[in-house]
């Protein structure tokens, strides 16, 4: 039966400034489906989707709605047609109530009390519940999501986009997630579905649109592609496997750590408990682990921004003892650090990138002379990891936040890369970004191992740490299993060791 | 003796509860406007010219409140408008009206008004002791009136919740469809008029003169007292009591030849509001800490 689509985009057409970030684009969403968006960072995805949600107006070309032409001039007027959205990065008050936040987002002018009771209500229906009087900045990511989608669902949408949902819940709550998004699809509402993970997509979205350079690629049916084809047409070239060069792992011994302890200093730290590993040159190590086991300390602990000679029995770097060490004498040292979140702690979003390159390599003796920064030596540092990496650059010198996740995350890659450090702790080096920007960051990290390096990996991507890691390594509840050859390990092993099980009942 | 002391530090404290709610209401919005002093002054001024002029002290302060609002719309035009650093326009704005104030007031110098007459609350005041809280000015009952009103908007309405979530995150404000600018221009302007208020309060019932520079640093500590209240307005009311006791006890202190030192005591309430402030932080509550985007720049493009 061919349905009249609920929402038809014609040729729409966005330009800032010289940039054109949708071109001509066509889209149309019936009543009922479950759509993905796919593309790659920058392909121009949210651009559209803001303009849907009427955030954004298109310079050019025009709306259907439910057969009538319309124009949605901002998100309130999107919301009175049943357009909800569910944002990639919420957009949440957190020193404010669940029901605070949701009452600013709806239009009538309803009680509190009585609001609050039915996001209670209707957060049991679908299964996720929350409480409507907690302040958002107490709950877990996967809750302030709920409440992005409580708060889209009390509007009762006829349409949903969802941007990116997934890229910050575990496999659990993902799980959870897709139930509400067929159960609410076999209600009758159109969900539009943007996401980087293509498993996901062939899962749960029958069809596809692919946005490419700001343009419409192909809409596929995307039971009947293979990952590999749904990626080549985002990016559009043919995808090479990373190539894991056989490890050639050294015997010496580069970074060593035993008897690591830290205590929890919060209600959301997790303390570490005698935690103990090696790196020799050439050797990936991979820490697998579910969010919230230790990562983030195990990172803070090794980057030094947390630090306590007397609660570590061993951390040496080459045999020099670097326990008591400042982050930048450690990275003077010949440490590198590539923190997973890349706006704030890898990269501060306000600086311009020749500051942030500035910002790891200020101790360089060409960077800084006599205390005075070399400005031509920088901007060529720069340039060179802007080159080298492939960030894609809105203007000259932008500033961090202005580079999508992907190229942001890099260019920060990039700039620990570049320095050759005997020793690179990473954490999440793919998280969130598209499958082009992904590989290359992989390889680059192969890379460096076969020249010599040494990393520590921490991922919760099992497909990421198989592809990379010589040797995997299980976080749980704070403690560090043995490192196991990457040979001897499956899926189901480390699916085990992250539950807390012993590798003895692993095996 | 002692209703006296009571009096004198109930009269001290108005002006800073006035200018205290204005600017914890432009601060909720998220904007630091540091021109307290310099638009309590431009409204010191204003009311005292005007009260010459008309004989009036009623349109003393509502001219007082103009001045003070049309002072704080040069911060907005600047802050707001052009997206300047706050600090520095808020600064620059206590100096402009310091000055501003100064020259239009130089005529005025040596001339005497009738201040705001006492209305005395029939019953209530006869109270012994606390009874003197009732036998203030029509201004003095207005800046309880507004700390309600505030207390009450603030917390139990839409607008007041639309005003600190702006103040909290701009962007989401934003996209949520939230005209920023606008509610942070009349928060800006609402901090301007009860900062003009608090300037009219000098002349009308303080002192009956003008005199360059009178409001003598009560715009700072005004500021002061927004943190020290952790932006809860009823705390404002606390605070400057306590606050306007600490002023007193400090004159007080003098004529009795205390031999506390009067600098000292006129630091305490500042050493109060950085003890308050370091145990506000330590105790890590949300909601009692600052507005989330306070002090920063909003750009509407996007």
């Amino acid at each position: 039966m061919e349905m009249a689509p609920l929402l038809q985009a014609t040729a729409i057409t966005k330009r800032f400034g010289d940039f054109t970030a949708n071109d001509q684009i066509d889209f149309a969403i019936n009543p009922g489906e479950i759509h993905a968006l796919l593309g790659e960072n920058g392909a121009g995805k949210s651009t559209f989707v803001k303009m849907i949600y009427g955030v954004l107006q298109p310079d050019e070309g025009q709306f259907d709605f439910q057969g009538q032409a319309i124009t949605i001039s901002n998100p309130q007027a999107a919301r009175q047609m049943g357009i909800g959205m569910v944002f990639q990065h919420f957009s949440q008050f957190e020193a404010l109530t669940v029901a605070e936040n949701i009452q600013l987002a709806m239009d009538g002018d309803e009680a509190l009390d009585q609001l609050s009771e039915r996001i209670e209500t209707l957060s049991a229906a679908y299964g996720i519940p929350i409480g409507a009087d907690r302040i958002v900045a107490d709950l877990s990511v996967g809750e302030q999501q709920r409440v992005e989608i409580l708060r889209c669902l009390l509007q009762s949408p006829k349409l949903l986009i969802m941007d990116e949902p997934t890229s910050v819940l575990t496999p659990q709550e993902t799980e959870q997630l897709f139930t509400v998004i067929r159960q609410l699809a076999d209600e009758g509402c159109a969900i539009l579905f943007i996401s980087h993970k293509l498993d996901e997509i062939k899962a749960l979205c029958p069809r596809a649109t692919i946005l490419r350079g700001g343009k419409k690629i192909d809409v596929i049916e995307s039971a009947q592609q293979t990952t590999r084809q749904i990626a080549e047409l985002m990016v559009g070239t043919a995808i090479s496997d990373v190539t894991a060069s056989s490890h050639q792992i050294s015997d010496t011994v580069m970074f060593e750590v035993t008897g690591l302890n830290k205590p929890s200093e919060g209600p959301f730290d997790v303390a570490l408990s005698d935690i103990s590993f090696s790196l020799r040159p050439g050797q990936i190590l991979g820490v697998a682990g579910i969010a919230g086991n230790g990562q983030d300390e195990l990172l803070s602990a090794l980057i030094g921004e947390w630090r306590q000679p007397a609660s570590c029995a061993t951390m040496a770097l080459g045999g020099q003892d670097v326990r008591h060490l400042a982050p930048e004498k450690r990275r003077q040292a010949g440490m590198g650090f590539i923190p997973e979140d890349r706006n704030g702690h890898a990269a501060v979003p306000g600086m311009n990138l020749t500051e942030n390159t500035l910002l790891t390599s200020h101790s360089h003796a060409t960077v800084t002379q006599r205390g005075f920064i070399n400005r031509a030596t920088l901007q060529q540092r720069a340039a060179t990891i802007i080159s080298e990496f492939d960030v894609r650059i809105p203007h000259n010198n932008p500033n961090a936040n202005q580079l999508s996740g992907g190229n942001l995350q890099k260019f920060v890659v990039g700039r620990e890369i570049l320095k050759q450090p005997d020793v690179l702790i990473v954490s999440q080096p793919s998280w969130g970004v598209d499958i082009g920007a992904a590989m290359l960051i992989r390889q680059a990290l192969l890379d460096l191992a076969s020249s010599g390096s040494a990393i520590l990996l921490i991922s919760q991507d099992l497909e990421e740490l198989f592809s990379l890691s010589s040797h995997i390594a299980v976080l749980y509840a704070g403690t560090l299993s043995a490192s196991y050859d990457v040979a001897d390990m499956t899926p189901e092993k480390i699916g085990l060791l992250m539950g807390g099980a012993a590798m003895g009942e692993a095996s | 003796m002692y209703e006296e002391l009571l009096l004198t530090i109930l009269l001290t404290s108005v002006p800073l509860v006035l200018a205290a709610t204005g600017e914890l209401v432009a601060e909720k919005s998220g904007v630091l406007n540091l021109g307290v002093e310099g638009m309590m002054l431009m409204g010191a001024v204003a009311a005292f010219g005007a009260a010459l002029t008309f004989g009036n002290p009623y349109i003393g302060m509502i001219a007082g409140g103009l001045s003070g609002m049309v002072t704080a719309a040069v911060f907005g035009l600047f802050a707001l408008g052009l997206a300047t650093n706050q600090v520095a326009t808020g600064l620059a704005l206590t100096i402009f009206g310091t000055g501003l104030s100064g020259l239009i007031g130089a005529p005025l110098v040596g001339k005497a008004i009738d201040g705001l007459a006492v209305i005395e609350i029939p019953i209530l005041s006869s109270l012994p002791l606390i009874g003197v809280a009732f036998q203030l000015d029509f201004m003095a009952y207005l800046s309880i009136a507004i700390v309600a009103l505030v207390s009450y908007l603030l917390t139990k309405t839409r607008a007041g919740l639309i005003l600190r979530a702006t103040g909290i995150n701009h962007d989401s404000a934003h996209a949520l469809g939230y005209n920023v600018l606008a509610v942070r221009w009349m928060a800006v302007l609402f901090g301007g008029f009860m900062a003009g208020l608090a300037g009219a309060y000098l002349p009308l019932v303080l002192t009956p003169h003008w005199a360059e520079g009178m409001t003598a640093g009560r715009g700072w500590i005004a500021l002061a007292l927004v943190v020290f209240a952790s932006w809860m307005p009823w705390r404002v009311v606390i605070g400057a009591i306590l606050f306007g006791g600490i002023t007193i006890m400090q004159l007080a202190g003098q004529a009795r030849g205390w031999s506390i030192q009067p600098q000292f005591l006129s630091m305490l309430p500042y050493l109060a509001t950085i003890i308050v402030l370091v145990s506000i932080s330590r105790r890590g509550g949300v909601l009692h800490k600052a507005p989330a985007h306070l002090g920063r720049i909003f750009y509407p493009t996007r």
